[in-house]
């Protein structure tokens, strides 16, 4: 499927932000040191992206117009990685570009810029990506439901299993793409597997059910076993047919 | 802080203001200052029971809409000393009952009471839902038939999804059965639920047992609440109910059927 050895991707990632008031490369380092000695471990390393939005009066930092390279010295002098820069001022464009770092437009600008100016001379580049649909399964968190669920109540646990810590009234309905789990009466109406997962099953722990159902295949209360009343029971299926029968060790 | 309890049940005619009138009489007599509101605009009926109909000028919808002052609608009750009775209006439709209105007027009162009592409507439609909105302790009436059980628990899901409680993720409201009109003949003759069926059903813990009495109709037409008749069964089971909300533990009443009472029975008493 893949014929080059590489994919180029478009990502969104979390970083430090330091973000400069005021630059004196003199107290900076100590300030810095102050701060990052907090929390050592989360600074450790850490990728930091300086941030000059909110400098102060930038035509006059006359020691960063002539070198930025001091400023990347401080971070790496105290393990920090300085990926780049953002929302440089003009006046200092020369001296940050020339550290060799990235200069990154703000995050805002790019949003807006990308589709309208560069557009146009990504074209032929466009042309040659595909788009690779991988079909995924996604576990979801269990729902877990800890009171009663009551006459007219519906509960859904979609894509995952639903696990009831209290009784299920009749007139009350519980569903679940997965599995579900009644450590209490079932009187209501329990249906898994309502997206057609036919290896759903149905557990409880008092067996009192107005009507059981898994993959759609369902069955009342009057078909119900007689001997399995209010005792702990499962539910699943067998090719198309409702398999009822009591919980092992019960 | 003011409790705001209320006396509801889905269905009809299980003893909701009956109920509602014995609750707030017997937290009055044990001298908590109490309010009684009648949600049920339209079809009012706590102010017969309550016996103060011919002294309603003023009523819940009158102070929603700023036609008059909670002061004048209020109605100082003759036979218990700090008891209020907040009446509903006969003429108007439950829909005047917003949300706003409601919550104003429960803050004003909260100020001066210490319980305030909303006798809900029948049903679960807007009058019944404002009435329970704001509750911290619900009060669930229910008769031993399958019916009136299967409303309760569909007022107790309503109670943990729309309260104001629940939407605010707050503690939820404290539940508490309330069984009315319970007779252990019928039970033991198969003909009604009994307590435990009932307790096994709707999972809440249980207030008290009302057993079902001539008394109730003969106090509700003479406009005098139950409770106040302490001769009766009804009257004291209606007490122990209201120490148990308190927090005092008493045993349970009137459960089996009295053995002593044959003769009287058969000579034709209650």
């Amino acid at each position: 499927m893949i014929d080059v050895s590489f994919q180029l991707k478009g990502s969104a990632l979390t970083v430090v932000v330091l973000a400069l008031i005021d630059y004196n490369p003199k107290t900076l380092s100590a300030e810095l040191k102050e701060k990052i000695d907090q929390a050592p471990h989360f600074f450790d390393n850490s990728p930091v992206l300086i941030s000059l939005e909110k400098l102060e009066n930038p035509e006059k930092c006359t020691a960063l117009i002539k070198n930025a390279a001091p400023l990347v010295q401080i971070c790496r002098s105290l393990n920090l990685q300085p990926l780049g820069f953002t929302s440089v001022p003009e006046v200092l464009l020369a001296s940050v570009q020339a550290t060799g770092l990235a200069v990154l437009s703000k995050p805002s600008e790019r949003a807006l810029k990308i589709p309208i100016q560069e557009s146009a001379k990504t074209l032929e580049a466009v042309i040659e990506e595909r788009v690779v649909i991988e079909e995924r399964l996604v576990q979801r968190v269990s729902k877990v439901i800890t009171r009663p669920v009551r006459s007219g109540q519906q509960i859904y646990a979609e894509g995952a299993d639903l696990i009831v810590l209290a009784q299920v009234s009749e007139g009350a309905e519980v569903l679940a793409d997965g599995h579900i789990h009644i450590y209490g009466s079932l009187r209501g109406r329990a249906l898994a597997g309502v997206k057609g997962d036919v290896g759903a099953r149905i557990f409880c722990q008092q067996f009192e059910a107005e009507l059981v159902a898994i993959a759609g295949n369902f069955v009342l209360q009057e078909a119900l076993p007689k001997e399995l009343f209010k005792k702990p029971t499962q539910i699943s299926l067998s090719g198309e047919k409702v398999i009822i029968e009591a919980l092992a060790n019960s | 802080m003011a409790k705001i309890i209320v006396v509801t049940s889905g269905k009809g005619g299980v003893g909701k203001t009956t109920t509602s009138a014995a609750i707030s009489t017997g937290l009055a007599m044990r001298g908590h200052k109490t309010v009684v509101i009648d949600f049920d605009v339209g079809l009012r009926n706590l102010d017969l029971i309550m016996g103060c109909e011919r002294r309603v000028v003023y009523d819940f919808v009158n102070v929603i809409k700023g036609e008059s002052t909670l002061n004048q609608a209020l109605i100082k009750d003759k036979r218990t000393e700090g008891l209020y009775i907040l009446p509903a209006s006969q003429t108007r439709d439950k829909d005047a009952l917003v949300r706003d209105g409601v919550e104003k007027i429960l803050n004003e009162l909260a100020k001066d009471f210490e319980y305030i009592v909303c006798d809900s409507p029948a049903g679960i439609e807007q009058g019944a839902l404002m009435a329970l909105y704001f509750a911290d302790i619900a009060i669930v009436v229910t008769n031993p038939e399958v019916s009136s059980v299967r409303d309760s628990d569909r007022i107790l899901g309503i109670l943990q999804s729309k309260s104001r409680r629940a939407e605010q993720s707050l503690e939820p409201i404290q539940e508490h059965l309330l069984l009315t009109r319970y007779n252990p003949i019928r039970v033991a003759n198969g003909e009604m639920l009994s307590v435990s069926d009932v307790e096994d059903i709707l999972a809440i813990p249980l207030l008290g047992v009302i057993p079902e009495s001539e008394a109730v109709l003969k106090a509700s037409n003479q406009g005098t609440p139950v409770i106040l008749d302490a001769e009766t069964q009804v009257g004291q089971a209606y007490n122990d109910a209201v120490d148990r909300l308190l927090g005092k533990d008493v045993a349970h009443r009137f459960l089996e059927e009295e053995k002593k009472s044959f003769f009287k029975r058969l000579l034709g008493g209650k």
